[in-house]
């Protein structure tokens, strides 16, 4: 088990709401973001001599931008519907934790300065003015929320948390405290193309290596393509798929579908990142400047396709935003949809039968699969609702012989977030990281001990990440999160491969 | 007294549709700029319609949350749904067919309406979270709520009002051709009470009841693939590019 400077809170059998424990949290405060970062987004390099004031501007300017805003700060009635709603809150105990107390820091600066009853009754209706104090709560809370959505789905009025902490970010950023991490990475995007700053050669040589790798393994040439003008299929893929385990066994398997499939594609060293962090500090003008690049990369190869690999946010972006922030795609091929998830292309592929599959090279296996908050909770995948469930478990159970659900509270649109998402996967919220995979992590023991679950598989660069670090701290191991398309590559028998060594040849097809 | 609550009411009531039109207004200015439905969502607009029709009619996302929150809400809510359609005899003549139907129920309602809401106020005291999140105007509406239906409640139940006198008064507010109101203090009280929540209905979380209809995580079409969906402030972002 890993060791941690904080209390790793005990799994239960039967998870219950705890009571609130005011302050466990306060202490938490995720590194701001140096002048030079803040600078290269447009935003004030500190914290600006009148702060106050255009922070009150700024929130001004956004209520008047985004409907979602203005009417969850008028909406709330404190019903408290999702104060045990919130992973954070279940694994943390601090009340600002819960998913109202955290929109109330927002709402009662709202109704200090916008509101009749807070400018003449503030104490009547709990509003206060921005102080020091209430930005530097702003500042530790609003970081505190991975922006998974769930409270929205039981909210009456469907009042997403996620959209007042994007635009709390917006608000801070625009007076000069921005967050390190996620700033800083937006920087990379725009200086080098992708999140953890692989310039394109280091990237050509990562997929040389897998074609060499694949090769070794199966004795087929698949090809891992790179900036191949006139290709059919953009991939754009979150890049801790080129490196990060277990997401590169993922991109393997996306390269052995578009094998089998027979279909030309490429990578992007321009677009060379899914992610779109522009969405974690609510910044319309920095996630519209991030998603240009994969217009740009689709227009100058050619392409007539784009499709994303395994990443939940960016799906976010790219089925619910991309059409908005770069469109319109009339320059893509009609046939399909734009974007396209790779599920939707898998799963397309094994219902085709293009795919042969055996089953049984996963059956050292007993999966389960982590609904990612994104995918559940804002995107879609396929024609019907509810497809972002359906899909990816049929690939699931198409190339794998045992399959079970987690409690059904904690799945589909009732996910838990892993504990990372929104802008909080970095080492200085560890902590907070650790606590806010409670929830998960005990769904996880309930599968594991009544039904002898062995692995998770997850379809979200940042699930798989947090996850391999975390899940240490509740006595797994970080072997047991697998990607989806790590399970399609084991058990796809690519068309000439050679036999496992053994006597034991499989059927091939031949056709 | 009879000219003060007249002259309230018609304060009361202009300033509840002003506010509602204004507030209305206001949200329906303000653009959403990108495509936020909580998925899964509905596909089409008449998938929308049916979504917060079981939003509105039987809360649909609060059953999912917590059963008991829920049955509180809706005894409240439909409590006071027939309450208020009874209400409709005194500004109505003749009385509607329907609305004498209602009668039976709209009469007992009023205990369902009091019980749900001694059950939400009770949560803010006996829940550590919900004691958490209340700020005393929490409070204050719920006691001006009770306060209202007991007052009114007691009038059918316990000292009965003169009911003739206080139609042909409310038929005067309508047609301008004033009458007296009944000297009768509960009437006052339940009169003045009402007239207080109409005037903070606008500028309150009451707001709730119109907000509901205007979410884009509840009434967003979920199509950004098939249709692309811009706001004007984000257009002007692009032709400045």
């Amino acid at each position: 088990m890993a060791k941690a400077k904080f209390e790793v809170p005990e799994l239960q059998e039967y998870p219950e709401v705890p009571k609130i424990e005011p302050g466990t949290m306060a202490h938490l405060e995720t590194f701001k973001a140096k002048p030079e970062f803040q600078e290269a987004l447009g935003f004030p390099g500190e914290l600006t001599d009148n702060w106050q004031e255009q922070a009150i501007e700024a929130m001004g300017d956004m209520l008047g931008k985004y409907r979602s805003l203005k009417v969850y700060m008028d909406s709330c009635v404190k019903c408290g519907a999702c104060t045990d709603k919130c992973h954070y809150y279940l694994g943390t105990k601090d009340p600002k934790n819960m998913p109202v107390a955290r929109q109330d820091l927002m709402r009662k600066v709202y109704r200090r300065y916008f509101t009749l009853a807070g400018k003449f009754f503030p104490k009547l209706v709990g509003a206060t003015d921005f102080t020091q104090e209430v930005l530097d709560d702003w500042y530790n809370y609003f970081h505190q929320c991975s922006q998974c959505r769930r409270c929205s789905v039981f909210c009456p009025y469907g009042i997403d948390t996620a959209e007042i902490s994007m635009a709390a970010r917006e608000i801070m950023d625009r007076i000069g405290v921005g967050d390190k991490y996620s700033n800083e990475i937006i920087g990379k995007v725009y200086r080098i193309g992708n999140n953890l700053g692989l310039p394109g050669p280091a990237l050509e040589d990562t997929l040389e290596g897998l074609e060499e790798d694949v090769f070794d393994e199966t004795g087929v040439e698949v090809k891992y393509p790179m900036d191949v003008k006139g290709a059919d299929i953009l991939l754009v893929t979150p890049s801790a798929d080129f490196f990060a385990e277990p997401h590169v066994d993922g991109l393997i398997g996306y390269g052995k579908v578009f094998h089998e499939a027979g279909v030309s594609w490429t990578v992007s060293s321009k677009a060379s990142e899914a992610a779109n962090f522009g969405m974690f500090i609510g910044s319309y003008e920095n996630m519209r400047k991030v998603s240009l690049r994969i217009r740009e990369a689709a227009l100058e190869l050619g392409v007539k396709r784009i499709i994303f690999g395994e990443c939940g946010h960016a799906w976010r972006v790219a089925y619910a935003f991309l059409n908005t922030l770069a469109g319109p795609f009339d320059f893509l091929d009609k046939n399909y949809p734009v974007p396209q998830h790779i599920l939707e292309f898998t799963l397309d592929e094994i219902e085709k039968g293009t795919l042969n599959i055996d089953k049984s090279l996963n059956d050292d296996m007993v999966l389960t699969f982590h609904d990612s908050c994104n995918v559940a909770r804002a995107t879609r995948m396929g024609d019907k609702p509810g497809g972002q469930f359906d899909i990816p478990r049929a690939v699931i159970k198409a190339v794998c012989n045992n399959y079970v659900d987690m409690p059904e509270d904690t799945i589909r649109e009732a996910t838990f977030c892993c504990g990372g998402g929104g802008g909080l996967l970095t080492d200085d919220l560890m902590e907070l990281r650790v606590k806010g995979a409670k929830p998960r992590m005990e769904a996880l023991k309930s599968v594991t001990e009544e039904y002898g679950v062995t692995h998770m598989a997850a379809i979200c660069a940042i699930c798989k990440s947090q996850f391999t670090k975390v899940i240490p701290y509740y006595g797994f191991e970080m072997d047991q999160i697998v990607s989806v398309h790590q399970l399609v590559s084991n058990a796809l028998v690519l068309t000439g491969q050679n036999s496992e060594g053994e006597e034991d040849e499989s059927e091939e097809d031949a056709a | 007294m009879s000219l003060a609550i007249t002259v309230l009411f018609y304060v009361a009531t202009v300033i509840l549709i002003t506010g509602l039109a204004y507030r209305i207004w206001v949200y329906a200015k303000v653009p959403a700029p990108l495509k936020i439905a909580t998925t899964p969502a509905p596909v089409t607009k008449g998938g929308v319609a049916l979504r917060m029709f079981r939003e509105v009619a039987f809360f649909e996302s609060l059953f999912k949350s917590n059963k008991l929150l829920w049955l509180l809400g809706v005894l409240f809510h439909l409590g006071l749904l027939l309450v208020l359609l009874r209400h409709l005899r005194y500004f109505i003549n003749p009385v509607p067919t329907v609305i004498e139907l209602v009668q039976p129920f709209g009469k007992y309602a009023a205990f369902a309406m009091i019980a749900g809401l001694l059950g939400l106020w009770a949560r803010r005291f006996v829940i550590d979270r919900v004691r958490y999140i209340s700020a005393p105007s929490d409070h204050l509406i719920l006691a001006l709520l009770v306060l209202i239906g007991i007052s009114g409640a007691s009038m059918t139940f316990v000292s009965h009002v003169d009911v003739v006198g206080l139609k042909s008064f409310t038929l005067g507010l309508l047609t301008f051709d004033w009458k007296p109101l009944p000297s009768d203090l509960l009437l006052v009280m339940h009169l003045f009470l009402v007239a207080v929540l109409m005037i903070i209905f606008p500028y309150s979380k009451l707001l709730h009841g119109v907000g509901v209809f205007f979410s884009p995580t509840r009434n967003q079409v979920d199509n950004p693939r098939e249709k692309r969906h811009l706001a004007d402030w984000a257009r002007k972002l692009e032709e400045n590019s």
